[in-house]
């Protein structure tokens, strides 16, 4: 067999036609004859939740293989990282999985936290549990908006963008940005909750579930929708957990794993809430799911905010070797003065020693490794991401489906290619 | 060249109907449905209710570049992904604009390193720049506007 030298200039790149027999064992031999077709799908492809390449095999409008080809937004983020001190490589972590951002923070927070052995005050926690159970909200209307639009209900995004406006509204008034906000740091977050943040959140939180209710009354009963979900890309629980499948993606083939229970962080344990689990491991199960976890989101989210008018304190660590400390000491105090240059030019040194911290995220368990080296920088920081591990499923859910719940398939695992290739 | 050679000088006609095509360009610019990353998702909230691109006739995104007149390149652009953006560019008809959407698709934003082209420039020819990381919404409709302002500034006499 020969082997395929990767083009290099552009237009070796578009001239290559490749050659059928680099694909043998990795599409059935009837390929090769020609009986059945073989269809590139992306990474130019409304439907593909971004340059997410795929390779069907079909037979008729029968799937018979599917080969994923991912790294068409590989951004060498774990590379770039390791040339940057701890606190500065948080910016970076925001830009992996653009639509929870924060959980991205969390996990590399926590992560660096773990490595540090470095205390979050209660205050923090609290803060930390309502960006993260808004930002699963905010993920997950995105995905049901353009998981409808896939299977030609258009209006649901409109809808559901008019509510994930609201969610950004908060977030830019926390951390000034909508979406990068870089907002959970190592030790705590950047700064207290603003006043007007609560009476917002708690105007949002009586609004929600109506809207929530309003988004079920679109789609499920909805004949259209149960005949294009239900039955469609089933996944067993075995199969689900040899793939390591994590998340939404496993609960709906009825896995109880969920991460904020199994392996509770920032307080997770003292919150009341329910882990939605599906029963078919199907389209429909897995919308189900999504569904059931923004009233889940809810619950949480009114404890949190009971929790964050009862307590007061710190936001961020007290422990100045390294988090800095407060703009309005510098004037005051030569001490503060001397951490504030010393953590925003050199940084801090972390052991040398390797350590991994995982979080449940909107899409599964996102983990953060991190190998320290003794200096200021890491020797090597990787990301276990959801996405990537959910492509590499999907050839098995696939199988033996039409070339029409392909579409269906990919938006009900609610991929990110910025989470999968970095 | 162009249509003012051939048909001679046509004085005030001349001005009216550039202004006509103009508007008419200006009017319903079809963006290619096209996302690369973060960006791509502000692009989204700016089709979507609260910012509403059909104001200014966008509401139609085009999943084929042989239908579209705009590529926002909304995105950090990557090494494997620039020859498929340079085909979908080829591959669009004239007239066509490109607007280079966030720091990542303008100058390669925060990732100087191997991965990432440092700017669409360097395969495509960019109309507008906007800056932000991700551009709020209103950004994007700030750069839209001033590629309207740039469309409605062409004059017969300069197409090819």
């Amino acid at each position: 067999m020969a082997v395929a030298t990767p083009p290099q200039s552009i237009e070796e790149q578009r001239s290559w036609e490749g050659n059928l027999d680099q694909l043998r064992g990795l599409v059935s031999e009837r390929a090769i004859t020609g009986e059945t077709m073989l269809l590139n799908m992306g990474p130019h492809h409304p439907s593909t939740h971004g340059v997410l390449r795929l390779l069907l095999e079909l037979d008729g409008e029968q799937i018979v293989s599917c080969l994923p080809d991912v790294g068409f937004l590989h951004t060498g983020i774990e590379k770039s990282v390791e040339d940057k001190s701890y606190e500065k490589a948080l910016p970076l972590t925001d830009r992996m999985d653009y639509l929870s951002p924060m959980s991205n923070n969390m996990a590399y927070a926590a992560a660096v936290e773990k490595l540090l052995d470095l205390d979050v005050p209660e205050r923090g926690q609290i803060i930390r549990v309502v960006c993260l159970e808004l930002a699963r909200c905010a993920s997950h209307l995105v995905w049901l908006g353009t998981h409808a639009i896939d299977m030609g209900a258009m209006s649901v995004l409109l809808y559901a963008f008019r509510e994930r406006e609201r969610i950004l509204g908060m977030f830019e008034m926390l951390s000034g940005q909508r979406m990068m906000s870089s907002y959970i740091r190592p030790g705590g977050v950047w700064r207290d909750v603003p006043d007007d943040f609560l009476p917002t959140l708690k105007q949002f939180l009586i609004d929600f579930p109506g809207k929530v209710d309003d988004y079920e009354a679109l789609l499920t009963q909805n004949p259209i929708w149960k005949d294009r979900a239900q039955g469609v890309g089933v996944i067993e629980p075995d199969v689900a957990l040899a793939y390591g499948l994590t998340g939404p993606a496993l609960r709906g083939s009825g896995v109880n794993w969920d991460l904020r229970k199994a392996q509770p962080y920032s307080g997770y344990e003292t919150y009341d809430f329910n882990v939605p689990l599906g029963e078919h491991g199907d389209v429909y199960d897995r919308y189900l799911i999504r569904i059931q976890e923004f009233r889940e989101s809810m619950k949480i989210l009114n404890q949190a905010v009971e929790r964050l008018e009862r307590v007061t304190g710190p936001y961020r660590s007290e422990n100045r070797k390294y988090c800095p400390p407060l703009r309005s000491e510098l004037g005051q105090s030569m001490e503060a003065v001397i951490h504030h240059f010393k953590l925003w030019t050199y940084g801090y040194d972390a052991p040398d020693e390797e350590i991994y911290n995982a979080i449940e995220s909107p899409r599964g368990e996102i983990g953060c490794y991190i190998h320290g080296t003794g200096g200021n920088k890491p020797r090597r920081v990787h990301f276990k991401t959801p996405s990537f591990i959910h492509i590499s499923a999907l050839p098995v859910m696939a199988k033996g489906y039409l070339l029409a719940d392909m579409v269906a398939i990919i938006g009900s695992v609610d991929i990110v290619l910025g989470d999968c290739d970095r | 060249m162009g249509v003012s050679s051939k048909l001679g000088n046509m004085g005030v006609v001349t001005t009216t109907v550039e202004q006509a095509v103009n508007w008419a360009r200006t009017g319903a610019m079809w963006p290619l449905l096209f996302g690369l990353a973060c960006c791509a998702i502000e692009y989204m909230s700016s089709q979507a209710s609260s910012y509403d691109l059909s104001r200014f006739g966008m509401e139609l995104n085009r999943a084929t570049p042989r239908q579209a007149d705009l590529l926002i390149v909304s995105g950090r652009l990557t090494r494997k992904m620039a020859p498929v953006v340079r085909q979908l560019y080829d591959q669009m008809a004239e007239p066509k604009w490109v607007i280079s959407m966030g720091d990542c698709a303008s100058c390669g934003g925060v990732y100087n390193n191997y991965a990432i082209v440092q700017g669409v420039d360097e395969i495509i020819p960019v109309d507008v720049y906007i800056a932000g990381c991700p551009p709020r919404p209103e950004q994007l409709l700030h750069g839209i506007l001033t590629l309207h302002e740039k469309v409605r500034s062409e004059r017969i006499a300069d197409w090819a």
